[in-house]
């Protein structure tokens, strides 16, 4: 043995922050390596934005307020709607560990463990801050104008930031129960597609039966989108803006400590 | 405190999944610097005990020190001090040999610089120099278990766990496998080794400690478990029925084996200078011809089935 072995004299918790860090480095190396999902994150949003613009356009610009085209009107769902089936990626990652033998050589090492489970969430914040400009800028290319200043845009950055780390910790619980990649792949799309979907990304609840309308408008996707919109269009919040934040506070106050239990007692038996 | 001459020490060991007994009272000890083969057939605990012992998995009672270390209250200080190569190559498959290599070390808190010069070495020490920048899913299975095992020497753990670390390589990788367990265990790493092969056991392993179906049911060395199955044994073959027969006849005490269509008889010899020599003299003095005979050594083979209480067919034995 030539090289001589030196050790980080530091106290614990600078020692988990830094496991954390390096799980997070190789969350981030694994999506710039995995090359499909790269492609996937670049196009996948452009493809959605440019259907459902010119596919619904049309039609439902109708419904929407005078001087609302359905581009500026979308642009808030469509977001939120790549970030939501974004965090999908957490949850195949998480199942992947699990799946194959390094969780074994984690749990083996005199790490931090919860560090694999906030590399993956964590990394999402990355994908996803890519998805979002490739959609931005896309949107700007046919014709999205929005009216949000810079600290709108801040507060925007912000909402979206704390609603990707709220799902993906939720979608780490399902890749902590799933017992196969194809399980997790059918499980958030079971999950995040009606969501999704029955809310008011992509159209105006108005048109809506009650008992869809009256869920659509009360669940925590509507919430963040109307926020992110009313930035956008520069119309008023009014309670969007802080129950999408409760919203997230809320999932994440549920979501972490039961992911962290489920890693916990998924990886000792 | 445990005894500080054994680095590994687990008494009376108890796992059991609901009502399924996995491990029903394991108790092992490893010396410094020695090896120890666990061996055993599928579904024996060789895998559960080896899970427990790198604190993978909990278990219902007993005791376990490693390096002096109570395996539940020190879980982090045995942590440090142990590495372990499972039966699946636990690398990052996106992440490049040398990538793998610095982010376990720093895992295992080695410095920045520190983490990258052992890693270096152990690219070359490990024949993986070439593939170093490499992602390890374009490795092949024998470069792979290098760079598992690689990693798990990565901040020089005083005790090594092997999980079956050559179960599917080719011969080649087998064997360069094997100098690096040798020269790991020349460098006075303590290891722990699970395998199905025999001679794997028998060859790298200062002791071997055979489990079924939970239970510790034979230890010692090669040689030990050897003479505990039983004698030499000599088969003789003959050239026609007759001459088959006159022996069978004439020897008849000390057969334990006969094969009516290939004409050959093993006998047993308990004393190798007199009973071979009194067995042919006595084929010679009746004139019965021998056309062949082989002298058996009991292989390692025969101690675990004999012990695992798998019956021997009478088939011919495979010769290794």
């Amino acid at each position: 043995m030539a090289a001589e072995l030196v050790f980080e004299k530091k106290p614990k918790w600078w020692l988990s922050l830094n496991d954390s860090l390096l799980m997070i480095k190789r969350s981030t190396l694994h999506i710039i390596r995995n090359t499909d999902q790269l492609l996937g994150a670049f196009f996948q949003p452009v493809m959605f934005l440019v259907l459902f613009s010119t596919v619904f356009g049309g039609a439902i610009s109708k419904a929407l307020p005078a001087g609302v085209t359905y581009l500026n009107f979308l642009m808030a769902g469509i977001i939120v709607q790549t970030v939501a089936f974004g965090s999908t990626t957490t949850a195949v990652s998480v199942c992947n560990d699990l799946q194959k033998g390094i969780i074994d050589r984690f749990r083996s090492l005199p790490m931090s463990n919860l560090a694999v489970l906030n590399g993956h969430v964590t990394s999402d914040l990355f994908r996803n801050t890519i998805s979002t400009s490739v959609m931005l800028l896309t949107g700007l290319a046919i014709g999205f104008r929005s009216h949000a200043n810079p600290l709108h845009w801040l507060y925007i950055a912000g909402i979206l930031f704390l609603f990707t780390f709220a799902f993906s910790w939720l979608a780490a619980i399902i890749g902590l129960f799933a017992k196969s990649v194809e399980a997790v792949q059918w499980l958030t799309f079971v999950m995040i597609f009606p969501l999704t979907f029955a809310s008011t990304a992509f159209v105006p609840a108005e048109g809506m039966n009650h008992i869809l309308r009256d869920f659509a408008v009360n669940q925590p996707i509507t919430q963040v989108v109307e926020a992110v919109r009313a930035l956008i269009l520069g119309s008023p919040i009014g309670n969007h803006g802080w129950l999408a934040v409760v919203w997230c506070v809320g999932m994440l106050v549920v979501a972490l400590p039961l992911a962290s239990i489920l890693f916990r007692r998924k990886t000792s038996q | 405190m445990a005894d500080t001459d054994y680095v590994i020490e687990a008494k009376n060991l108890v796992k059991s999944y609901g009502q399924n007994k996995v491990l029903k009272g394991i108790n092992l000890k490893v010396k410094r610097g020695t090896m120890v083969a666990l061996l055993g057939p599928n579904g024996a605990g060789k895998t559960t005990t080896v899970r427990i012992l790198s604190t993978l998995l909990g278990f219902d009672s007993g005791t376990v020190h490693v390096e002096g270390f109570d395996l539940i209250k020190e879980a982090d200080k045995v942590r440090g001090v142990i590495g372990l190569t499972g039966q699946s190559a636990a690398v990052d498959e996106l992440l490049t040999g040398r990538e793998n290599l610095v982010m376990m070390g720093r895992l295992y808190r080695l410095t920045p610089a520190s983490a990258k010069a052992r890693a270096q070495e152990l690219l070359e020490d490990f024949d993986l120099l070439k593939a170093a920048e490499r992602p390890a899913k374009t490795y092949s299975g024998g470069m792979r278990r290098r760079l598992d095992l690689a990693v798990s020497l990565i901040a020089v753990p005083p005790v090594i766990f092997l999980d079956e670390p050559t179960t599917g390589l080719d011969p080649r990788s087998r064997l360069s496998m094997w100098n690096i367990i040798k020269k790991l265990l020349a460098d006075g790493t303590t290891i722990l080794l699970t395998t199905q092969y025999l001679d794997e056991a028998d060859q790298l392993a200062d002791s071997i400690v055979v489990i079924d179906g939970g239970k510790v049911i034979a230890e010692g060395t090669a040689a030990e478990l050897k003479s505990k199955v039983g004698n030499d044994r000599l088969e003789l073959s003959f050239k026609n029925e007759p001459a088959f027969k006159q022996a069978t006849t004439l020897l008849a005490k000390s057969v334990v084996e006969t094969n009516d269509k290939e004409y050959t008889a093993t006998v047993v010899i308990k004393d190798t200078d007199t009973d071979i020599r009194q067995t042919l003299n006595a084929l010679a003095e009746a004139k019965v011809h021998v056309q062949s005979m082989e002298i058996h050594k009991p292989t390692l083979d025969d101690v675990f089935l004999s012990l695992t209480g798998k019956q021997k067919t009478t088939k011919k034995e495979e010769t290794k």
